[in-house]
C-alpha cells in the first residue's frame, strides 16, 4: 500500500466536518445544558439502534474518503488512478469485473452467449462467470452447500467478534460503575443500564454479522450480482454510501456559515441590514429549487467542458462536480434556517441579560458571540439532523434528472438511473435498483428516526407527539 | 384588505427584479453566449462564423447591457438584458434555442400538468386528513405506534422507488394500464390513474404524519376539554372543534403550493411520458435549451410569490385574530 495521498476537496471537508464535530463534542461535554438532550438522544433505545447503524455507514464514508494514487509497488512512480483506503480493504471487489450482467450469487451470465468447446463445437449457453463461483467444478450440485457453508462461516465470524466486543463493553462498564463483572453483564442483558447498551449490543451484532456474512460470500461470489459492464453490484453500492454521506452532510456544513451569519444578523441590528437579508432570501427562495440547480448545474457543465484541460483525472473532476452540486443545494437550503435564526435573534436580542449586557457598553460582535449563538445552536443542530435525509433523497432525483452528480460517480441515483432502463429487460433486471433502495432505504429510514429522537430530545413540548 | 393586497404586489416587485437579474447573470455572464455556442454546435472545429450565425439566429449578438453603435433609447434596448430578461416581465418568452415559441408551448403543456397535479392534491387531502384523523381517534394505542412506525418508513422510501414499483406492478405484471403516454380528453384518464395514485400514496408518509401532529398539539387545548366535559361524543369532538382549527395551518399550507401545479412534477411526468410543463422542463435540461430553463426559472418564481401572496390573504380570511399590518 504506497502511493501519494491525494486530497480531493470533499475529502478535506468531510474531516474538517469530523473535526468540528468532535470539537462540538468536547465543547458540549462540559456544559450540562448543551449534554442533556444529547443524553436524552442517547438513552432513548431508537435514538441508540440508529446511531449504531449510522456509524456503520459513516465508518464505510470515511474510509472511503481517504484517497491516493497508489504506485507500481516498487516505490516508482505513482498511476494517473485514484483509489481510497476503502478501496484497497475490498480490492477484490473492484477487479472482479465480469462480462456483462448476472443475478445475485450466480454462477453463470445472464444471457446466452456462444461458447466454443473444447473439442470445436459451439453451443448456445450461459457462460461460467469468470469470478463468480469461479472455485466450483459443478456449479450446478455444488453452489447452494457452498453458499450454506459459508454463510455459516460468515456469520459465525460475526458473532464471534461481537462476543468480543460485547465483553470489553462489559469490562468497561464494570470497571467504571466499580461492580464486578458478573453483575454488570446481568444488568445489561436484562436492560437496566441508564444508557441501553443492550439495545447497542444487538444491533452492533446484527451489524457485524452482516458484514461478516456479506463479505464471507463477497469474497467468492457476487453477491448482489453485476450491472451491465460487469460491476459488482455490491461494491457500487458500498460505494455510494460516501456520496449520499456527503450531499447530506456537507450540504448543510456549506450552507451553515452564511445561514447563522445573516440570520442573526437580521434578527440582531434589524432595520436596513434586516431589509437587505431578507430581501436576498426572499429572492432566492422564490426561484423553484430544481430549476435553480438544473441552471447551475448546466453552467457548470459548459464551465467544464470549456475548460477540461484543468482537471487532473475523472475523479477530481467528478469531485469537484460534488462539491458543487452540495454548494448549489446549500444555496437554495440555507434560507429556511436563516428565517428560524432571524425570528429566534429577533427575540434573543431583547432577554433582560442581552439587554444589560448593551446597557454595560458590550459590543456587538461579542454580544452576538457570547450571548446570541450559544442560544440558538440548537437550532442549527436540530436542522442539520433534520435536513439530512431530505437531502440523500434529493440526490437520487436529480441524478435522475442528470443534474447531480457526476455519472462517473457511485451513487445511489446513478444505480437507480441506469436500473430504470433495465426495468425493461425480459427478465427483468431487478437486482441493481433494490441494492441502491435498500441502502439508501436503511440510511434515511435511521436518519428520520434519529432526527425524531433529537427533536424531541431538544423541542421537550413536542415529547410524545410524534 | 385592499391597500393590504395593493403593499403586498408591490413589494413582489423588486423580488421578482432580484430574480431576473440572477437568472441574467447566471445564464449570460457565468457563460458568455459564444461559450453556450460553441456547446451546442460541438467542441471540436467551430468556426467563429457558425458561432456568430448562432447566436444571430437566436438574437444572442448584441451587447450584454449597453450597446454603443444603436441611437438614442436603442442603446439601452438593444441589449441582450432587455431583449432577453427584462420582457420576461411582460411574460413574452421568446422562441426556445431550437427556434419553438415558448409562451405557446407553455399553454399548451400547462393542462396535462393540472390534469396530475390537481386529483394528486384532492386525493392526497383527502387521504391524509382522514387517516390522520382515524389516528387521532385511537392515539396513545397499538393502531397509533404501527401508523407512525408505517408512515415513516414510507417517508423513508425514495419517489422512485414508488414510481418504478408502481409502473413494474401495475402496468407490467398486471397490465392494468398502459406504462406511459397520454391523449386528450377523456381518454386521457386511463393513463392518469396510475400517476395519480403513485402520487397519492408517495406523498401519504410525510403529510399524513404533520397532519397528525397538528391534530394532536390541537387536542390537548383547553377548548377540546370543555368540549369533551360537556359531554360530546369523541368523534364530535374530532370533527366539530379539533378538525376546525387545524384546519387553518392545513389550507394555508396548500394555499402556498396552489399555483406552483402548473409547473407539474418533473419526475412523475417524465416517467409517465405525459407532455406537461414538467417534462418539458427536463426535455429543456437535457437537451440544455437555455431559453425554455430561463422561461421556466422566472415562471416559477412568479408563481411562488403569488403562491406566498395567496397564503397571506387566506390566512386573514380564515383565521379573524390575524390582523393586517
Amino acid at each position: 500500500m504506497s502511493g501519494e495521498l491525494v486530497v480531493l476537496w470533499t475529502d478535506a471537508l468531510i474531516f474538517l466536518l469530523l473535526v468540528v464535530a468532535v470539537g462540538f463534542g468536547v465543547y458540549a461535554a462540559g456544559r450540562p445544558h448543551l449534554r442533556g438532550p444529547w443524553g436524552a438522544v442517547v438513552r432513548s433505545r431508537v435514538g441508540m439502534g440508529t446511531l449504531v447503524v449510522l456509524a456503520f455507514y459513516v465508518a464505510v464514508g470515511l474510509l472511503d474518503s481517504i484517497h491516493f494514487q497508489p504506485g507500481d509497488g516498487n516505490g516508482g512512480p505513482a498511476g494517473a488512478e485514484v483509489v481510497s483506503l476503502f478501496d484497497t480493504l475490498v480490492g477484490g471487489l473492484r477487479a472482479r469485473q465480469e462480462k456483462s450482467y448476472s443475478a445475485p450469487l450466480a454462477t453463470r451470465l445472464y444471457t446466452k452467449e456462444n461458447i466454443e468447446l473444447p473439442d470445436g463445437r459451439t453451443v448456445r449457453d450461459y457462460p461460467r462467470l469468470r469470478y463468480g463461483g469461479a472455485h466450483l467444478q459443478d456449479p450446478e450440485s455444488e453452489r447452494l452447500p457452498d453458499l450454506l457453508r459459508l454463510s455459516a462461516v460468515g456469520i459465525v465470524k460475526g458473532l464471534v467478534v461481537s462476543l468480543v466486543v460485547a465483553n470489553v463493553l462489559i469490562m468497561l462498564l464494570a470497571g467504571r460503575n466499580r461492580s464486578d463483572y458478573g453483575s454488570q453483564a446481568r444488568q445489561l442483558l436484562r436492560g437496566r443500564t441508564g444508557i441501553p447498551w443492550r439495545v447497542a449490543l444487538g444491533m452492533t451484532t446484527l451489524m457485524l454479522v452482516l458484514v461478516f456474512w456479506s463479505a464471507e460470500l463477497a469474497a467468492k461470489y457476487h453477491l448482489l450480482g453485476t450491472d451491465k459492464v460487469g460491476e459488482d453490484v455490491f461494491y457500487q453500492a458500498l460505494k455510494s454510501i460516501r456520496t449520499g454521506l456527503v450531499i447530506g452532510t456537507l450540504t448543510t456544513l456549506v450552507m451553515l456559515p452564511a445561514a447563522i451569519l445573516l440570520g442573526i444578523m437580521a434578527g440582531y441590528f434589524r432595520g436596513w441590514v434586516d431589509d437587505l437579508i431578507q430581501y436576498t432570501y426572499t429572492t432566492l427562495n422564490s426561484i423553484p429549487g430544481v430549476l435553480l440547480i438544473a441552471a447551475a448545474i448546466l453552467m457548470l457543465q459548459i464551465y467544464m467542458s470549456n475548460h477540461a484541460d484543468e482537471f487532473n483525472s475523472l475523479v477530481e473532476r467528478a469531485d469537484l462536480r460534488l462539491l458543487f452540486l452540495c454548494i448549489i443545494l446549500g444555496v437554495t437550503s440555507w434560507t429556511g434556517l436563516c428565517r428560524l435564526l432571524r425570528g429566534e435573534a429577533l427575540k434573543l436580542r431583547e432577554v433582560d441579560y442581552v439587554q444589560a449586557a448593551t446597557a454595560l457598553g458590550v459590543g456587538h460582535m461579542t454580544i452576538i458571540t457570547r450571548h446570541i449563538l450559544p442560544n440558538v445552536l440548537h437550532i442549527v443542530l436540530i436542522s442539520v439532523v433534520l435536513d439530512f435525509s431530505g437531502l440523500v433523497l434529493a440526490e437520487a432525483v436529480l441524478s435522475y434528472v442528470n443534474i447531480g452528480v457526476d455519472p462517473t460517480m457511485n451513487s445511489w441515483g446513478n444505480m437507480i438511473n441506469s436500473a430504470r432502463l433495465e426495468m425493461a429487460r425480459e427478465p427483468i433486471v431487478w437486482w441493481s435498483l433494490a441494492a441502491a433502495m435498500i441502502f439508501m432505504f436503511v440510511l434515511v429510514l435511521a436518519a428520520n428516526l434519529l432526527s425524531d429522537v433529537v427533536q424531541d430530545a431538544f423541542n421537550p413540548r413536542l415529547r410524545n407527539r410524534r | 384588505m385592499m391597500a393590504y393586497i395593493v403593499r403586498r404586489v408591490l413589494y413582489a416587485i423588486p423580488i421578482l427584479i432580484g430574480v431576473n437579474v440572477l437568472t441574467f447573470l447566471l445564464f449570460f455572464v457565468v457563460n458568455s453566449p459564444d461559450d453556450m455556442a460553441r456547446m451546442h454546435l460541438g467542441m471540436k472545429r467551430v468556426t467563429p462564423e457558425a458561432i456568430q450565425t448562432w447566436k444571430q439566429e437566436r438574437g444572442y449578438d448584441r451587447p450584454l447591457l449597453y450597446n454603443d453603435a444603436a441611437e438614442g433609447v436603442g442603446r439601452l434596448t438593444d441589449t441582450i438584458f432587455f431583449q432577453k430578461s427584462l420582457k420576461l416581465f411582460q411574460f413574452d418568452f421568446g422562441s426556445s434555442d431550437s427556434g419553438r415559441d415558448i409562451g405557446y408551448d407553455i399553454s399548451q403543456r400547462m393542462w396535462p400538468s393540472l390534469a396530475i397535479a390537481i386529483p394528486v392534491l384532492l386525493v392526497g387531502l383527502l387521504v391524509n386528513i382522514t387517516y390522520a384523523l382515524l389516528i387521532a381517534f385511537f392515539r396513545a394505542t397499538y393502531i397509533d405506534f404501527w401508523s407512525v412506525v408505517l408512515l415513516v418508513a414510507m417517508m423513508s422510501i425514495s419517489g422512485l422507488f414508488y414510481i418504478i414499483g408502481g409502473q413494474y406492478l401495475v402496468s407490467k405484471l398486471l397490465h392494468l394500464v398502459p406504462i406511459s403516454g397520454y391523449d386528450t380528453g377523456w381518454a386521457a384518464a386511463k393513463f392518469l390513474v396510475l400517476p395519480v395514485v403513485i402520487g397519492v400514496v408517495g406523498g401519504v408518509g410525510a403529510g399524513t404524519r404533520w397532519y397528525r401532529t397538528l391534530f394532536l398539539e390541537e387536542i390537548d387545548k383547553d377548548y377540546v376539554r370543555t368540549a369533551r366535559a360537556k359531554g360530546l361524543s369523541e368523534p364530535r369532538v374530532l370533527f366539530r372543534h379539533v378538525l376546525r382549527n387545524a384546519l387553518i395551518p392545513i389550507l394555508t399550507g396548500v394555499v402556498v403550493v396552489l399555483p406552483l401545479l402548473f409547473m407539474g412534477s418533473l419526475i412523475t411526468e417524465s416517467f409517465f411520458g405525459i407532455p406537461g410543463l414538467g417534462s418539458y422542463t427536463i426535455d429543456a435540461i437535457n437537451s440544455q435549451d437555455f431559453a425554455i430553463v430561463r422561461a421556466m426559472v422566472f415562471l416559477g418564481s412568479v408563481l411562488y410569490i403569488l403562491g406566498l401572496l395567496l397564503t397571506d390573504i387566506s390566512y386573514t380570511l380564515v383565521d379573524p385574530r390575524v390582523r393586517l399590518s
